[in-house]
């Protein structure tokens, strides 16, 4: 049989096994290799929470969703073209995410009596054998056997083998692709330079994966992906979470401060404290704290103390923060607070991404406590996001949030990484000491962005008090004045809305300037709707795209954009957040389309949901 | 380039004051707001009095609180200050010592602050022994809130919140801290002012969690409540003094002592010629377990029995153990020695990279 090459500008691939199957491996090795390749990607890692639900069964199936292609590439894609399970309970887990004539490559052994009945399928209801899959080109490779023939004289433990049978389906994926291995070879070299005999048996078992493609009849099409019109320049894969740390150190360094970060781990949060523990001669400091609080407040101390200070969690432990970050409002101190948002309310569903902390972020305190926000829109821009809610914590004075979730922290994408010398300079303004001057220093006075100075103990002749209580104007003593609670309260809130002037304006992002609708959205949602706008325009809709990064305070020409259309649509993954506060601030009568289902919205649901507003009748 | 900061170039380039200092420097310009008769007025003019002598520059000196009537205390020291929030001053405190370990921190907290709401917090501060100093005022009553039971009260406590008596069994402050392998364990009380100096003296110079507590009467809501380990009358009979390598003798003659009998400590007496000095316990400040007995000398038999256990004063255990932010910047600066200092380009490229014409 002649095995046709067949060029497509995109494909959808979903690699799905058990926990410990190694897919979260399986599907980065691949996202390298294909970036390496020159293909815009981007990946949706799905793992349970559980750290080892039963072998075998649904709870335990772990996958990771790759989509790549020639063409501009902003999502992880809606339905799988290939769906890989190395179980039963793998495809029973997924199979609906599989597109009607997808390719379904199956591990037979994950398909016999006893997975079956894992699976729930029942030992005599195999549905590579009933018929189920009529719809599906199913492919049947016995990947566990293959694996095991493949190191037959190795001299690896059983259990080594065992684990090695995802690079045979890596190998197998790469033929089918036209991919080469060498990456994923100088990968596991790297991995295991202290076993050589896993990495060399890992490495045979992905050559006969690769091998077994070329030589067996079973597949009748190869594809070809070819590389994609990207900008020019220097590009790593990147996940939300690795930019996100780096954008911190980048911002530290930009200010030649030093970065100290206080964490209680948490899903999907955690992946930041252990990057940055691992940064310590980058000026970086990490604190495991003994809880949320604690880590919040300890970086509250080391930010009094002249440090950048920044804590992380997700919903639950942000809640558990509010407190501290009222304290932080008051003492106009620099914070950090990096909320990686996860499904909620209450613990939820930690691996599954949401959007649904913004409310929490602007009112979740006591008191007036207007604080800054800030939202990256995709895995690379968490760099920036990060960078500039440092920058502006920094030189502002106060408490920023950045809302990043689930999607972002594992998703990763190309990312065209910035020099060192191209980053903007971070401004630090430290009190100087005093040696003689007579008039007492005063803690609170403002210069003309409503700042007040960073007066860190060591400086002498300007010891002073702070705290949570009310504050005089200037002087910072405690006062229960009336008239003064009201300028304090004013004052406060004047500096966040000062920031509009040191941020960028908003621009729109797809579609005219002006016209018929327009489609906001913040956050992780920027690929989806990206996407789904793009084609709304080539459909011949009058449609644009404005995502806002700024979340408080807004982009001064924010209104003046919205303004210029006669329908505001804002889908978000929560039950209508910044709809609200878009309501509120402009009076805007904005439409917003919610979904709280654990995962991105897919391009299509959300074209049929703007065309539905667009077109209400048809 | 260095990992030298704007912290340390900012620090560097500041006037060093002249450390000719008296307690009145240390008085910030605040009018002192606590009760009249409030304990925490000796605490405070004994913290002041002390402070020239720990030989700190003023400018080097934080004092951190969380919320309490003892919490008011930064604002009268003419040193940097945080009043925080309730509970939290202990990891306030952590943040900023692991980040400038050069800085005399000081922990201002009262026992409701510490032991309940910031249990936590007091208990992590312990075991990591972070090298900052512990002032715990105990008033066994929350006064700021007007006179509800606090941890430390005793099972039966009468009080706002307890018309009927308190059910809850009190915590032992120094037996928490003791457990939690804190490593210096210390009380005081507000009415010796003499000893209380000598104990924030103590602290200050031990490196390490310096944990003080001091008995502090709150004349509103609790008053005399420690009046028989204060009242000089009943001193002699109800507390006791530890001093390091001497034996445990009181009374007002000092004609009782404390000897071990197996494992269990016993007041004899000293007049009827059955036990001399020499058979008595000897104070040890490095014996963990006869510190943590010490401890337990807590209204242990009732008052007027003969065996009735004095209230020991003074430091019960201090050990030398590393602490936590002096090992936090060892390992940095381990690191930073072995991989050098990092390159920000190097760490923004990562490992893999690829070129798009």
């Amino acid at each position: 049989m002649q095995v046709k090459d067949q060029v497509r500008d995109d494909v959808t691939i979903r690699f799905a096994g058990d926990s410990g199957d190694g897919m979260q491996l399986t599907g980065s090795l691949f996202t390298n290799t294909t970036a390496l390749q020159g293909n815009d990607i981007r990946t949706l890692p799905e793992f349970p929470a559980e750290i080892r639900a039963p072998v075998g069964t649904v709870p335990g199936v772990s996958s990771f969703q790759l989509h790549f292609g020639s063409k501009e590439i902003m999502t992880p894609g809606d339905e799988c073209d290939v769906l890989v399970v190395m179980n039963s309970a793998a495809l029973k887990a997924n199979l609906a995410l599989l597109r009607k004539g997808g390719i379904i490559i199956a591990n037979t052994a994950g398909f016999d009596k006893r997975n079956l009945n894992l699976a729930k399928y029942g030992e005599d209801n195999n549905p590579l054998e009933n018929g189920s899959l009529n719809e599906y080109i199913v492919i049947e490779v016995d990947v566990t056997k293959l694996t095991k023939e493949s190191l037959t004289d190795s001299g690896l433990t059983h259990k080594d083998v065992e684990r090695a049978k995802n690079m045979f389906v890596l190998g197998l994926l790469y033929w089918m692709y036209n991919r080469p291995l060498d990456s994923t070879i100088s990968f596991l070299n790297q991995k295991f330079a202290k076993k050589p005999d896993i990495a060399e048996g890992n490495i045979k078992v992905l050559k006969a994966g690769y091998h077994y493609g070329e030589t067996t009849e079973v597949f009748a099409e190869t594809y070809t992906i070819k590389k994609a019109q990207i900008g020019a320049g220097e590009y790593r894969s990147i996940t939300g979470n690795e930019a996100t740390v780096l954008g911190l150190v980048a911002a530290a360094q930009q200010g030649n401060l030093p970065l100290f970060f206080g964490s209680y781990p948490i899903t999907p949060a955690s992946d930041i404290l252990h990057e940055l523990s691992a940064l310590k001669n980058f000026g970086v400091t990490t604190f495991q704290a003994e809880d949320e609080i604690a880590a919040v407040s300890s970086a509250i101390g080391a930010a009094f103390g002249g440090s950048l200070g920044v804590t992380s969690s997700s919903g639950p432990g942000v809640a558990l923060k509010a407190e501290a970050v009222g304290l932080a409002v008051i003492l106009e101190l620099p914070l950090v607070i990096l909320n990686i948002q996860r499904a909620g309310p209450s613990t939820g569903m930690p691996t599954k991404t949401e959007q649904s902390d913004l409310l929490q972020a602007m009112y979740g305190r006591n008191g007036e406590s207007p604080v800054v926000i800030i939202a990256p829109a995709t895995p690379g821009d968490c760099f920036d996001a990060a960078f500039e809610a440092s920058r502006i914590a920094i030189e502002h004075m106060v408490p920023v949030y950045f809302l990043s979730d689930g999607y972002l922290a594992n998703g990763s994408e190309p990312w065209r990484f910035p020099q060192q010398k191209d980053l903007k300079k971070v401004t630090v303004r430290f009190e100087p000491g005093r040696n003689g001057e007579t008039d007492p220093f005063l803690p609170y006075v403002r210069d003309d962005r409503f700042v007040r100075s960073w007066a860190i103990p060591g400086t002498p002749g300007i010891e002073h008090r702070v705290g949570g209580l009310e504050k005089e104007v200037d002087t910072g003593n405690v006062s229960y004045d009336p008239d003064n609670h009201q300028s304090m309260t004013n004052l406060r809130k004047a500096r966040v809305d000062k920031i509009a002037d040191y941020i960028p304006l908003q621009k729109v992002d797809s579609g005219n300037e002006q016209g018929n609708a327009v489609v906001v959205g913040w956050g992780s949602t920027y690929g989806s709707i990206r996407t789904a706008v793009r084609e709304l325009i080539k459909e011949g809709f009058d449609v644009s795209h404005v995502h806002i990064k700024y979340l408080n305070p807004f982009p001064k020409n924010l209104e003046e954009i919205l303004n210029n259309f006669n329908t505001i649509i804002v889908p978000e993954m929560n039950d209508g957040q910044l709809v609200k506060i878009l309501r509120d601030s402009f009076f805007v009568p904005a439409k917003g389309i919610n979904k709280v289902k654990g995962r991105p919205f897919y391009v299509d649901e959300l074209k049929q949901d703007i065309k539905t507003i667009l077109s209400p009748n048809d | 380039m260095s990992l030298e900061t704007v912290i340390d170039l900012h620090i560097k380039n500041g006037a060093p004051a002249e450390m000719n200092y008296t307690g009145k420097d240390f008085s910030s310009d605040q009018d002192v707001r606590w009760c009249p008769g409030c304990g925490d007025y000796t605490i405070l003019k004994q913290v002041q009095t002390a402070m020239p002598e720990i030989g700190v520059k003023k400018e080097d000196i934080v004092f951190i609180s969380g919320i309490g009537c003892a919490a008011r205390f930064p604002y009268y020291m003419n040193t940097f200050g945080m009043h925080s929030i309730h509970g939290r001053a202990a990891a306030i405190a952590t943040g900023l010592k692991i980040s400038r370990p050069g800085l005399s921190v000081w922990v201002i907290s009262g026992d409701g602050d510490s032991l309940s709401i910031g249990g936590n917090h007091f208990l992590h501060l312990l075991r990591r022994n972070v090298n900052i100093n512990y002032l715990l005022f105990n008033n066994q009553v929350y006064g700021l809130t007007k006179g509800q039971y606090s941890p430390t009260a005793p099972s039966g406590s009468v009080s706002k919140s307890t018309p009927y008596g308190s059910i809850d069994h009190a915590v032992n402050p120094l037996s928490f801290a003791l457990g939690a392998d804190g490593s210096f364990v210390a009380r005081a009380m507000d009415r010796d002012p003499k000893h209380l100096n000598q104990m924030i003296l103590r602290a200050s110079s031990h490196r390490g969690t310096s944990m003080l507590e001091i008995y502090q009467n709150c004349i509103v809501f609790n008053d005399g409540v420690f009046e028989k380990f204060t009242d000089k009358k009943s001193r002699p009979t109800e507390a006791i003094y530890l001093e390091h390598g001497q034996p445990l003798i009181f009374g007002e003659k000092n004609q009782k002592g404390v000897r071990i009998d197996g494992l269990t400590p016993k007041v004899v007496s000293l007049e009827n010629g059955e036990f001399s000095k020499d058979d008595l316990w000897i104070h040890d400040e490095n014996d963990k377990t006869k510190a943590y007995m010490l401890s337990r000398f807590f209204d242990q038999p009732k008052p007027g029995d003969e065996h009735r256990m004095p209230r020991p004063f003074g430091v019960l255990y201090a050990e030398n153990r590393p602490c936590y932010d002096d090992e936090v910047n060892r390992q940095i600066a381990g690191v930073v020695e072995r991989k050098g200092v990092g390159n920000l380009d190097e760490l923004l490229r990562g490992r893999e990279t690829w070129t798009v014409e």
